[in-house]
């Protein structure tokens, strides 16, 4: 069925046709109407669980992961400095492998306040081992939900649905709702192996040694470093498995087909431009400009940010003429995130094209078609003579 | 650690006598005290630990049906390192900060699952409660979850070695206040959780372990927030000999400085020993004091504040 609504409706929807169990959060801007629809499926009576108005995110990701340790389908919801504060239990969810999903609406970090859009909340946590999934429309917001449930579940890793705060979170769009029908046949009940459970009683998280260690049945269990290799392998594995995921959704969808990258014109294209979220459909009618004078240029959204496909991406990307990363994020002192990965990636390639970087839209800066227009023609016009300084779009100093 | 002569003064509690009564108040003894033990024998506690004591007798009275929510504490180390535990139920092991929320969590899984009849229990320590997990429980308590939280209190983050916590009593020495002591008073956290307007708040200590099932076993037939504090002699922490737990659990009792109580519906009343002070002279907070070295800085003045304090609480026990 095809309704049109906000992009935090499209996330509620899909959280409720993948039957979560237990939902907590607290409010923030502009994750807050995805929060606050839920709490209105589940009160009246529209959908059954458990929504806990928590008093903190950190609580929130606490009720979460205690929730499901106790062998129930969470989620939860936040943004930017909520995200943040959420930091710890991020990392405790992932070492306790617990099939979590979160959506961010992704918003700029404090201080100075911003309540407006760019990736740097969830950028900042990409080395916390959850898996990273970006949605460019409202379509792919709902899809991604319901599929990161059974990504979650599959590898026992939590997921991190983001999408682009107000651009997304707040706009309106036409998107098919899947039937409640299709989506269970597609996501099986959380039924995990081991949890809480008085009949089979478990120590979960306890202290780990820095070496394996026996067992009272004499039986050698891993050390802490063992465990951390082990999700670092299963984050690795997820890649494969998303793309899984992603077929089978699509073969009973209809939609999908690119879990890893979104491409456009990208085919015989001498120039890439590459970026995460909305921004990327915006980069679409500047290639269509540019295209039509000639320039054989087009544009990639990275939609599986962490674990990072570097193989899909570098074999995109390599014996380009030149690859174009913007970006709403930045390792300060450094580089954008997304520019020094993909450089990475390409690494290995014999084929290395040169690679610029812009930062653009920090704090919800707005980016203008013609800026961008500028920028890509500016550096397809001169691939090699970038160094490796970001430059800044749209600055007024 | 030397252990004060003075402190056998006081004549010891006449058994035979105390027995009868608690026969006759349907009190838990030593005598009819189940036998199933959840904790095994053997565990990573300090010798004389009063943790130790509680966690077997909490376990008892809680039994089977439990599932534990436990941050970081001299807990998470009694309870053995991977993969190795010394508890027979179920716990999750959860962030410093997040134990009113985990134990929500669990509770809200077990409603979403239909498993009603379970008893969600936090157990933490007084940092955990009274600092950094303060919040979390406030959320808990406020939101009226169906949770049982045991704090228990031995004055000061002992698990890192003894640095003070919101609820070290004023003028005690720690690796943080290493020379005048704390100056700040102690932080009364079961009076803030009574504050809002849960259904049980209950104090016990670790030298009274009769007297704490019993309040655990009553608080696993109420429903809603239940908070039990519960005052727990630590030797190296306190700076006495192992063997003087017991002693010294009691003497905080006897001298009126920590009180065993239960708020039971907004209504206050005495237990166990501290109910049977009323009216009766007490042993100076002095001897307390004097029982173990962290009091060593208090000065005569201090203690004399401390005595008045606990005078005028009591004369408002005994009228």
């Amino acid at each position: 069925m095809h309704i049109i609504e906000s992009g935090n409706v499209a996330a509620a929807t899909g959280v409720k046709l993948s039957r979560a169990q237990v939902i907590a959060a607290y409010p923030i801007t502009p994750q807050t109407p995805l929060t606050e629809k839920l709490s209105e499926f589940v009160e009246s009576g529209e959908f059954e669980a458990e929504y806990i108005p928590v008093e903190s995110e950190h609580s929130a990701m606490g009720v979460c992961i205690a929730a499901s340790t106790a062998g129930a389908r969470a989620f939860t919801a936040t943004s930017a400095n909520g995200l943040l504060y959420m930091s710890e239990q991020l990392h405790w969810a992932v070492g306790a492998r617990l099939p979590l999903v979160m959506c961010v609406a992704n918003r700029g970090i404090g201080a100075p306040w911003t309540v407006w859009n760019d990736q740097q909340d969830s950028m900042s946590q990409r080395d916390a081992g959850w898996i990273q999934l970006y949605a460019n429309d409202h379509q792919q917001i709902i899809d991604t939900v319901i599929k990161a449930f059974l990504l979650a579940q599959t590898v026992s890793i939590p997921v991190m649905v983001c999408y682009d705060g107000y651009l997304l979170s707040h706009t309106y769009m036409p998107f098919d709702q899947p039937d409640q029908g299709d989506v269970d046949s597609f996501l099986p009940t959380f039924s995990p192996e081991n949890f809480l459970n008085p009949e089979d009683p478990g120590n979960f998280n306890p202290v780990t040694l820095p070496d394996v260690r026996p067992g009272v049945d004499g039986k050698m269990e891993p050390g802490y470093i063992e465990i951390r290799h082990n999700l670092h392998h299963d984050l690795r594995s997820s890649i494969e498995v998303y793309g899984e995921i992603d077929s089978e959704y699509e073969e009973k969808f209809g939609r999908g087909g690119n879990p890893f990258i979104e491409k456009y014109k990208c085919e015989d294209a001498e120039f890439v431009a590459v970026c995460i979220g909305s921004l990327s459909y915006q980069l679409r009618d500047v290639i269509d400009i540019m295209r039509d004078s000639g320039t054989r240029v087009g544009v990639m959204g990275v939609q599986m940010y962490r674990p990072f496909p570097d193989e899909a991406i570098a074999d995109a990307l390599s014996g380009k003429k030149c690859v174009i990363v913007f970006e709403k994020a930045l390792s300060y002192g450094n580089q954008g995130p997304l520019y020094g990965d993909i450089k990475s990636a390409l690494y290995c390639s014999d084929d290395k094209p040169p690679i610029h970087n812009y930062i653009l839209g920090l704090g919800g800066r707005e980016i203008r078609t013609q800026h961008l227009l500028d920028a890509l023609t500016d550096s397809c016009g001169s691939p090699e003579t970038f160094g490796d300084t970001p430059r800044w779009i749209g600055l007024k100093l | 650690m030397w252990f004060p002569g003075n402190f056998r003064r006081h004549p010891p509690l006449d058994w035979a006598e105390t027995l009868k009564k608690n026969i006759m108040e349907k009190k838990t003894t030593i005598l009819n005290l189940t036998e199933e033990e959840f904790v095994h024998p053997g565990n990573r506690a300090c010798s004389g630990c009063g943790l130790s004591i509680i966690y077997r007798i909490g376990l008892k009275a809680l039994g089977r049906n439990t599932i534990l929510v436990v941050p970081p504490s001299c807990l998470t180390v009694l309870q053995g390192l991977y993969p190795v535990a010394s508890t027979q139920l179920p716990c999750v092991n959860v962030t410093f900060a997040s134990t009113g929320a985990a134990a929500t969590g669990v509770r809200g899984a077990m409603r979403a699952l239909k498993k009603e009849n379970v008893n969600v229990v936090a157990w933490a320590g007084d940092g955990g409660t009274a600092d950094i997990g303060i919040q979390a429980l406030s959320g808990a308590c406020e939101r009226g979850e169906d949770i049982i939280y045991i704090c228990y209190d031995n004055e000061a983050y002992m698990n890192t070695g003894v640095q003070r916590s919101g609820t070290t009593p004023q003028g005690v020495l720690t690796t943080t206040t290493p020379i005048k002591g704390k100056l700040q008073e102690k932080k009364d956290v079961p009076a803030i959780i009574a504050a809002h307007g849960i259904g049980y708040v209950a104090t016990a200590s670790a030298a009274y372990p009769l007297d704490f099932y019993d309040k655990v076993k009553k608080a696993t037939t109420l429903s809603g927030p239940r908070y039990i504090h519960v005052h727990t002699p630590c030797p190296p922490g306190w700076s006495f000999d192992s063997r003087y737990t017991i002693k010294v659990g009691k003497l905080a009792v006897k001298s009126g400085l920590f009180d065993l109580y239960e708020i039971e519906n907004g209504e206050f009343k005495l237990t166990g020993e501290s109910k049977r002070l009323v009216g009766k002279d007490k042993p100076p907070v002095n001897d307390y004091f004097n029982s173990q070295g962290r009091f060593k800085s208090l000065d005569e003045e201090m203690v004399k504040k401390v005595q008045a304090q606990v005078d005028a609480k009591w004369a408002g026990y005994d009228a």
